[in-house]
Parts: C-alpha cells; sequence; structure tokens
C-alpha cells in the first residue's frame, strides 16, 4: 500500500481532508498513530487562536434555561403580565447570535480543529439525533444541544449519547414528547391530555433499533406510555398551565404562566401528575410502572439490543467506509458494539483497523457530501479563515445547511442522495470563486447574525456573489496551483493531469478544487 | 380492509361511472385550451412529504365520526366560519385550499381519498421510499418511478424532459435515465463561471466520462443553458435586487416558464415539507392551515401560468401515509394509513370523488385508528400513465409492477 495514498485516505475520511503541510505530518507520524491520535481528541491539544474565538462565541455557553428565560416567551411580557408583541419581535431578533454561533463554531472547528476525527462524529451523530433550528424554541436550544448532548460524548459510550439526547429539551421539543400525556392522568389537560407517539417511534426507528429492528406499533405505543410525563421545565405546574403547543413565539407568549417553575425552565423535568403508572410489556420485558425511571430502563434495553448494535455499526460503517459497506467489517464492529456495551471508540477503532478500511479500492470511492465537499476546499487552499459566512452559504445552496434539515432522520451521506447535476455544476461555481479568491473567507464578519432558520437567504446572496464573480478585485489572494497540488498529495488521474497542464495558470486550481478526483474523498 | 365488505351497506360509495353533467359551463380556461393543438403530454408530482393530515384536506363533513374523532382539530362543517367548502355533500375542502374550488367546479380537479400504499408502515421515511420507488414493501428496488418513466416516454431523450426542483435529486428520479435538478429561488436565474467559454472548456476535458458524475455534469450544464435560455430577459431583472422569494408559488411559476418555453419537459417533481402534525395542527386556522395555502396558491399560479398547456397537463399531489383518523393528546394527529390523492388536470374528469370511501366508525379504521386504503396509489398513477401519457399495459407495468387494476379510478381521465 502505497503510504501517501493511505495518509490521503484517513485525512479524507476520519476528517475534512488535508491541509497544507497535514499530509506530511500524517507520514511523519505514521497513518495508524495518527488515527490513533484522532480517537483520543483530549490528548491533542487545540491552537490558541481556535480557543480564543471559541471562547469568544458567547452563545455557545448559554443554557437552556438562560436563553428561555432571557430571550423566551416570559421575558417578552410587559411591566402587567402581558405580551408585548414589539418585545416579542426585539427578542427574537436579538436571540438570532445563538444559532448562528452554533453554526459559526461548527464550520470554523471543522476547518481550523486539528481533532478531526471529533468534528466528523460530530456531523455525524447530530445528524443521526437530529433537531431542526426553525422549529420553535429550538432555535433557542439546538446550540446547547450541539454542545452539551452530542458534543461529549462522539466518542464515548452509546447509552450515554442516547440518553443525553433524550433529556435535551432540544430533543423533547423537536419529537413532540414534551408533550406526551398519559390520557385521563391527573396532569392531562387541554393539549397534554394525551399519548403523542412521535418520539417514541423515532427513538426506535431512527435513534437505536432501526426499521427492520423488530419492534411493533404496540412496541412504540408501550414507549410513548411509558415517556409520558418526560419534559422540560418553564411550563407551570402539573402541565396544563404554561407553554401549550405552539405555533410561533406569540402564541407561546400569552399562553406562558409568569414565574412558573422558573428554576426549573428549559431543563429536564418529569411531570407525574401526567404519567401513565401501569405496567406496560415493551419488547418483551415488563416495565413496572414507577415514574421516570421507566424512561432510562427502557434506553437500556434499546441501547443494548442486537438490533441497535447493528444499526449503530451499519451506519458508521456507510459513513467511515462506504455507501454499502462491506458485511464483514459491519459484522465485527457490530460485535465489538456487543461486547463493550456501546464503546464508540471501540467500534471505530475496529473499523478503521478493517481490512475493507485498508483496501485501495475503496480510496477516493466516496462522493463527498457537501459539508466534507466544501469544507475539504477551504481546508486545502489554507486561507485563514475569519468568516465563515461564505461556507454556510455554499451549504445551502447544496442542501446541507447547518442546523437546517426538517426530518429527524438527518442527511444522508451517500453519493445517491448528493450526487446530481446541479450539484455538479455548483460545486465548481464555488471551486472557481474560491481558487481565484473571490470567497471574502478572510475578511471579518458583519456583527449581524446569520438567520440560521432562514438559510436560503443567504443561498440567495451567495448565488449574486458568484454571479457577479468576474467582476472587481478579489478579496483574497488567488490559490496557488501548485502548493494546492502538494497539501493534496498530487491525487489526480492522468486525465485530470493532462487537463490541469493544457490550461492556462489562472485557472489551474479551480480545475483541482473541481476535479472528479476532488469530488470524492 | 377486511371490515369495508361487512360495512356494505354504510359505505359511501363513489364514483361508479362519470357524469358528464358537471362539466357545464365553459370557463375562459376552458376555452383556452380548445385552442391548442396536441402537444406534450406532461405529469407534475407534488410530494408532501411528513404525511399531510388528508382528513382536513378533503374533509368528510357528512360524517359523524370524524366530528366525533376530532373534538379540536375537526374543521367545521360548511357554512360555519372557517368551515369546510362543500364539494359534493358529503367531502368538502380545507378553506385554505379555497382557490382550488374553481377548478374542481369547472371539473379539472379530483380526488381519491382512502388511497396510498399497501404496506402499513408507519415509518416516514420507509413510507416515502416506497412510494418514490414504486414497490411498496420491497426495499431493493434501485430506481424511482419516475426515472422508469421517462424510460418509457416517446421522443428523445433530452437533459430536460424529466425536472427536479430543488438542490437534491429526489429517490423519485433515481436510475438510468438523465433528469436535471433546477435550484429553488432565485439561484436559478444566476450566472455561473461555467457560463464563461473558457472555463467551460477546461471543466469539460475532467467530465468526459461515461461515469456517474461525468453524467452529473453534463446534464447540469446542458440545464443550465437550457434555464438561462428560457428565462426572459425581464425575469432575470426583475429577479435582480428583489426581497428574496423563495417558496412553492415562485416555484412552480418558474415551472409553468420552463414549460412555456420547453416543449420537451414532461416531467416535473416538488417536495414540500413540514406536513408531520404531531401537535396543535389546528383545524380550519392555524399551523395545517398556514401550510396548506401557499400551496393551494402554487396549483392555481401554475394552472394560471401553463395557460393552454394545462390542457395537457395533469398535476398529482400525493403525501406517505395519512394520519390517525383520532386527534391524538396533543390536538395533533399521529402517523396513520390512509390518505387522498389530488388529481388535476386538464385531461382530469374532474368534479367528482374517486374510489371506495371506508369510513371512520371504529370497526370500519384500519386497526381500529387509521382511515384504510381502499385504493393502491399505484392504481391511480397508472390510470394517468395509461390515459393521459399514453403508456400501454405493458410500459405502465414496467413502471408500476404489480399495481392492481382499478375500476373504482379507471374514469379519472
Amino acid at each position: 500500500m502505497n503510504d501517501l495514498a493511505f495518509a490521503r485516505h484517513v485525512s479524507d475520511r476520519l476528517g475534512y481532508g488535508p491541509r497544507p503541510g497535514d499530509l506530511d505530518d500524517i507520514l511523519h507520524a505514521g497513518a495508524d498513530r495518527w488515527i490513533a491520535q484522532q480517537l483520543r481528541p483530549q490528548n491533542i491539544s487545540l491552537p490558541k487562536d481556535l480557543s480564543a474565538r471559541l471562547a469568544d462565541l458567547s452563545g455557545l455557553a448559554i443554557t437552556p434555561g438562560e436563553a428561555l428565560r432571557t430571550y423566551g416567551p416570559q421575558a417578552a411580557r410587559d411591566g402587567e403580565g402581558k405580551p408585548d408583541p414589539e418585545k416579542v419581535k426585539a427578542l427574537r431578533q436579538e436571540a438570532r447570535f445563538i444559532p448562528a454561533q452554533g453554526v459559526e463554531a461548527r464550520l470554523v472547528r471543522a476547518v481550523e480543529s486539528p481533532r478531526q476525527l471529533e468534528e466528523t462524529l460530530v456531523d455525524f451523530w447530530f445528524n443521526h439525533f437530529n433537531v431542526f433550528a426553525a422549529k420553535g424554541l429550538d432555535a433557542l436550544w439546538i446550540t446547547s444541544y450541539e454542545q452539551e448532548a452530542i458534543r461529549p460524548h462522539v466518542l464515548g459510550n452509546f447509552r450515554d449519547l442516547v440518553g443525553a439526547t433524550a433529556r435535551h429539551p432540544a430533543m423533547l421539543f423537536y419529537l413532540d414528547n414534551w408533550q406526551n400525556s398519559a390520557p385521563g392522568s391527573a396532569g392531562a389537560k387541554g393539549a397534554f391530555k394525551g399519548l403523542n407517539e412521535n418520539y417514541a417511534r423515532e427513538l426506535m426507528e431512527l435513534h437505536t433499533l432501526g426499521v427492520d429492528g423488530g419492534y411493533t406499533q404496540a412496541d412504540v405505543i408501550a414507549l410513548a406510555r411509558i415517556l409520558t410525563g418526560w419534559g422540560f421545565g418553564g411550563r407551570g405546574g402539573g402541565g396544563a398551565g404554561g407553554i401549550r403547543p405552539l405555533r410561533d413565539t406569540m402564541h407561546l407568549r400569552e399562553r406562558l404562566k409568569p414565574a412558573a417553575d422558573a428554576h426549573n425552565a428549559g431543563r429536564f423535568a418529569f411531570t407525574e401528575a401526567r404519567h401513565d403508572f401501569a405496567d406496560k410489556i415493551f419488547l418483551d420485558h415488563t416495565i413496572k410502572g414507577h415514574g421516570e425511571r421507566e424512561g432510562e430502563e427502557a434506553l437500556d434495553i434499546l441501547a443494548h439490543h442486537p438490533a441497535t448494535a447493528r444499526h449503530i455499526s451499519f451506519k458508521l460503517a456507510q459513513y467511515y467506509l462506504a455507501d454499502e459497506p462491506d458485511a464483514a467489517t459491519v459484522a465485527a464492529m457490530t460485535e465489538t458494539f456487543q461486547k463493550t456495551k456501546g464503546d464508540i471508540r471501540a467500534v471505530l477503532t475496529t473499523l478503521f483497523a478493517s481490512a475493507a478500511f485498508r483496501d485501495p479500492a475503496q480510496f477516493g470511492a466516496k462522493f463527498k457530501t457537501p459539508m466534507r465537499y466544501a469544507v475539504s476546499a477551504v481546508r486545502s487552499t489554507g486561507v485563514p479563515f475569519r468568516n465563515f459566512r461564505p461556507l454556510f452559504g455554499v451549504l445551502t445552496q447544496l442542501g446541507q445547511p447547518i442546523y437546517g434539515c426538517l426530518t429527524p432522520d438527518g442527511y444522508k451521506c451517500t453519493e445517491a442522495a448528493w450526487l446530481n447535476a446541479d450539484a455538479m455544476t455548483r460545486r465548481i461555481t464555488f471551486a472557481v470563486a474560491l481558487a481565484a479568491g473571490r470567497l471574502p473567507l478572510g475578511s471579518d464578519p458583519p456583527d449581524r447574525p446569520i438567520a440560521v432558520k432562514r438559510p436560503e437567504r443567504m443561498a440567495d446572496r451567495m448565488a449574486q456573489r458568484l454571479d457577479a464573480a468576474a467582476a472587481g478585485a478579489p478579496p483574497e489572494p488567488a490559490v496557488n496551483a501548485e502548493t494546492l497540488r502538494t497539501t493534496l498529495g498530487d491525487l489526480f488521474s492522468d486525465t485530470t493531469r493532462a487537463a490541469i497542464a493544457e490550461t492556462q495558470p489562472e485557472l489551474r486550481a479551480s480545475l483541482m478544487l473541481g476535479s472528479p478526483e476532488f469530488m470524492r474523498c | 380492509m377486511k371490515n369495508l365488505n361487512r360495512h356494505l351497506s354504510r359505505r359511501h360509495v363513489l364514483a361508479l361511472g362519470a357524469s358528464a353533467g358537471l362539466i357545464g359551463a365553459v370557463s375562459p380556461l376552458r376555452s383556452a385550451w380548445a385552442a391548442t393543438s396536441a402537444s406534450q403530454k406532461r405529469l407534475v408530482v407534488v410530494f408532501l412529504r411528513g404525511a399531510v393530515d388528508g382528513l382536513n384536506v378533503l374533509v368528510p363533513h357528512g360524517e359523524e365520526a370524524y366530528y366525533l374523532a376530532r373534538p379540536t382539530i375537526a374543521v367545521a362543517r360548511p357554512g360555519a366560519d372557517h368551515g369546510a367548502i362543500d364539494l359534493d355533500g358529503h367531502f368538502g375542502l380545507h378553506p385554505s385550499l379555497a382557490a382550488l374550488k374553481p377548478l374542481w367546479d369547472e371539473g379539472s380537479l379530483a380526488f381519491v381519498p382512502a388511497s396510498g400504499s399497501p404496506d402499513d408502515t408507519r415509518s416516514h421515511f420507509d413510507a416515502q421510499d416506497y412510494m418514490e420507488s414504486g414497490t411498496p414493501g420491497r426495499k431493493v428496488t434501485a430506481d424511482g418511478w419516475m426515472n422508469r418513466l421517462l424510460a418509457q416516454l416517446p421522443g428523445d431523450p433530452s437533459p430536460t424532459r424529466g425536472l427536479s426542483f430543488g438542490p437534491t435529486l429526489p429517490r423519485i428520479f433515481a436510475g438510468r435515465e438523465s433528469v436535471a435538478n433546477i435550484p429553488l429561488g432565485r439561484a436559478a436565474a444566476a450566472q455561473i463561471p461555467l457560463d464563461r467559454p473558457l472555463i467551460n472548456a477546461a471543466f469539460d476535458k475532467l467530465y468526459t466520462g461515461q461515469d456517474a458524475m461525468s453524467a452529473a455534469y453534463q446534464e447540469g450544464i446542458a440545464a443550465h443553458k437550457q434555464v438561462m435560455s428560457d428565462l426572459t430577459t425581464e425575469m432575470k431583472e426583475a429577479d435582480n435586487g428583489a426581497p428574496s422569494s423563495q417558496g412553492f408559488p415562485e416555484d412552480t411559476q418558474h415551472l409553468a416558464q420552463l414549460i412555456a418555453q420547453t416543449p420537451s419537459i414532461a416531467l416535473g417533481f416538488f417536495a414540500l415539507g413540514g406536513w408531520d402534525t404531531h401537535v396543535n395542527q389546528g383545524a380550519g386556522e392555524g399551523q395545517l392551515a398556514q401550510r396548506l395555502a401557499p400551496l393551494a396558491e402554487g396549483l392555481t399560479g401554475l394552472v394560471k401560468s401553463l395557460g393552454p398547456a394545462y390542457r395537457d397537463t395533469v398535476i398529482v399531489v400525493i403525501s406517505e401515509f395519512g394520519r390517525t383518523a383520532h386527534e391524538n393528546g396533543n390536538r395533533g394527529t399521529d402517523h396513520g394509513h390512509g390518505n387522498v390523492m389530488w388529481v388535476m388536470g386538464g385531461p382530469v374528469k374532474g368534479g367528482k370523488i374517486y374510489g371506495d370511501w371506508p369510513g371512520l366508525d371504529k370497526d370500519q379504521l384500519y386497526e381500529g385508528r387509521d382511515l384504510a386504503v381502499t385504493t393502491d396509489f399505484r392504481s391511480v398513477i397508472q390510470t394517468l400513465l395509461t390515459g393521459h401519457m399514453g403508456l400501454t399495459q405493458t410500459q405502465a407495468a414496467l413502471v408500476l409492477p404489480g399495481a392492481p387494476a382499478a375500476p373504482s379510478v379507471s374514469a379519472l381521465i
């Protein structure tokens, strides 16, 4: 096996591809040692600049409770406790920095963090446990969700990860479980008066067992009953008052009881009065009706179920190995998952050590997702990355805005999902603009936060920018083609090399970034 | 389904035999159709992802069980505030769809309630997959039925014969035939570097092969050229600097414009999300109502802009499954089974409800909770393929293998 080709492979698959000098570093360390380091990101120190920049993003540290108290419906009441529409609007506008900084941090880390595996895993697990910024309160909570429920667990234990997502208000809100109530219970009133199957179903179908994992509609209902009363504070006692189902924040505000359990606002809360205390039969287990712990018991059953081990192993292999991953490798990962009771680091160790992962036939065989394509392109140029907006814009154009996937299955990672006619012309448009230095990646971004909930605005502005790409002086220096070639480890085929050689020098870097080889990883 | 026969007497039997009398007065629209000669037959599919609540789209207001099942989210009876718009005494339209009523009245809009997939999965993703592959219950089908349909159409393949709107290519169009996807909103009309001959020539050299990426590249260039030449200068200028207007109405407008300029467009596809109303979906007003309004606007806008081309166009609106007949504990609805298909277009014998209505009483519901499926969605599409797109039975069977014959919808076209 060619060392350079393998170095490229691990850089492309574990991370978002090489920055200038990265391939040399991997060759120098040895690819296997580099993989081992990536599996222990806590031992890789972050550059000071990056740490300082992340520390500046105050939105990352805002807890769901603070966000709700400061920008939520309650905060928009006037002196008499009545909703003030102007204030609602102003607060909503003000709160935009929270998801905007979440997006910024994600992209800055993807481009600049030396903990590259950690970053692709955040992408993977966020999609696996997707929530959507434009759904009501999740605009306030999605950034916390990534920082608190996803990031700490990406290489940890699967049970901890699924448990953290299950109890985070962003998930409880997104899949409606916060309203899931036992019919006829003391607290079941108004909009909280009965079962809601949404989260229970997706928890099994998407998060754990997989759609063919052997559960039935009766199991969906049993799990929904088990999870009755799982919600968050800030809506008044017993679930009858306070926050009600909302169409928009205006409604939310009108219905919020002031000062009700404020200390608990935006934190996980179990409402006994809406819980179904009867015993349940769930996946052939009897769950005794005794309250909040039932949910944890169900999560134990799900996290340690063989179908979950298979489902998670398959998805990880599809993300890191191949769209249709080798069955023996998935089986080996599944075995590791079961043996280690869901140790994600161990499962990935099995994957990266597998013969299939090291098979040169796999090198460059996966079509990059928009995220992988755009981030790897920015990384390869080595431009100082100060302004994440053009990157967010192109991700939106390509159909993969951060925090913008409406449905709980998250973005896919396969060629079938992303290779299409429009994608090719748009990627090339981006490649040409980037190579010519026409994207203002090194400028300081404007103070106004981006509208994460309306990413299409950014995409439109982006289209105009690229449209006008021919006029005026570029804001950044053009990318040097020979430096780029070295950074990428000269991955090009003979056809591509010939085409590059025949083309005028100022277009060569564009051709490299828009080449068939660079579309893949 | 087994319950249906036992309740034959209570069953609302619909649409057996066309009633020509419904198409009465000649609307201006109809005279416009008459003025054009035969041209390209077209099929536009609008997929409502997330399972739209069909019982609040086509409201069975004549059924007491509907109101009993939905104490807070039922659409009120016709005549009440925000009540349904009566169609035939039993069914009515959601008030947000009022703009479609003239199409019903002039006989170019029909509905097939209690339609859907024979597979009873309540997973959005599996159900959408089956509806797009056209092979319910079979996961290994690699292509989508609209791509297989392209292969059966007469005439030369062209990159813009099948058009999908949006940044990704949907499963329904996956397959061997080339399909163009058009960006949404203003991005569609933007110049790109590949418009410049020098850059274009350089990249052409990289994508000359027979591989999937080269094919996509070539289709992308061809489609972009087509779109750029079809959009009038006027439209480009109007777009320039205008506030961002993205949405279904703008995109259907765009499709109509493309169709007007490009006779070869045969198939169009849109997907709209946001229908998964587990919570507080509202009745005549509210969340679902707000989603339906732009849908109606987009559909009626498409009809208007198509002008004479509407005569040769059929638009079908589908969704992966219906929602529970009863409202859930949160004034919403959970995943169900049967839904309603909307079929509109010049060739449609509309102003009618097709299919068999199974009813909403407890023992008429599928598994005691969902509207039953009495018409396979494939049977409806198959009728459109043979009756409208000109396919033979054999060809239609290649597009949708195993679709059962459905006499109850055979008069749809």
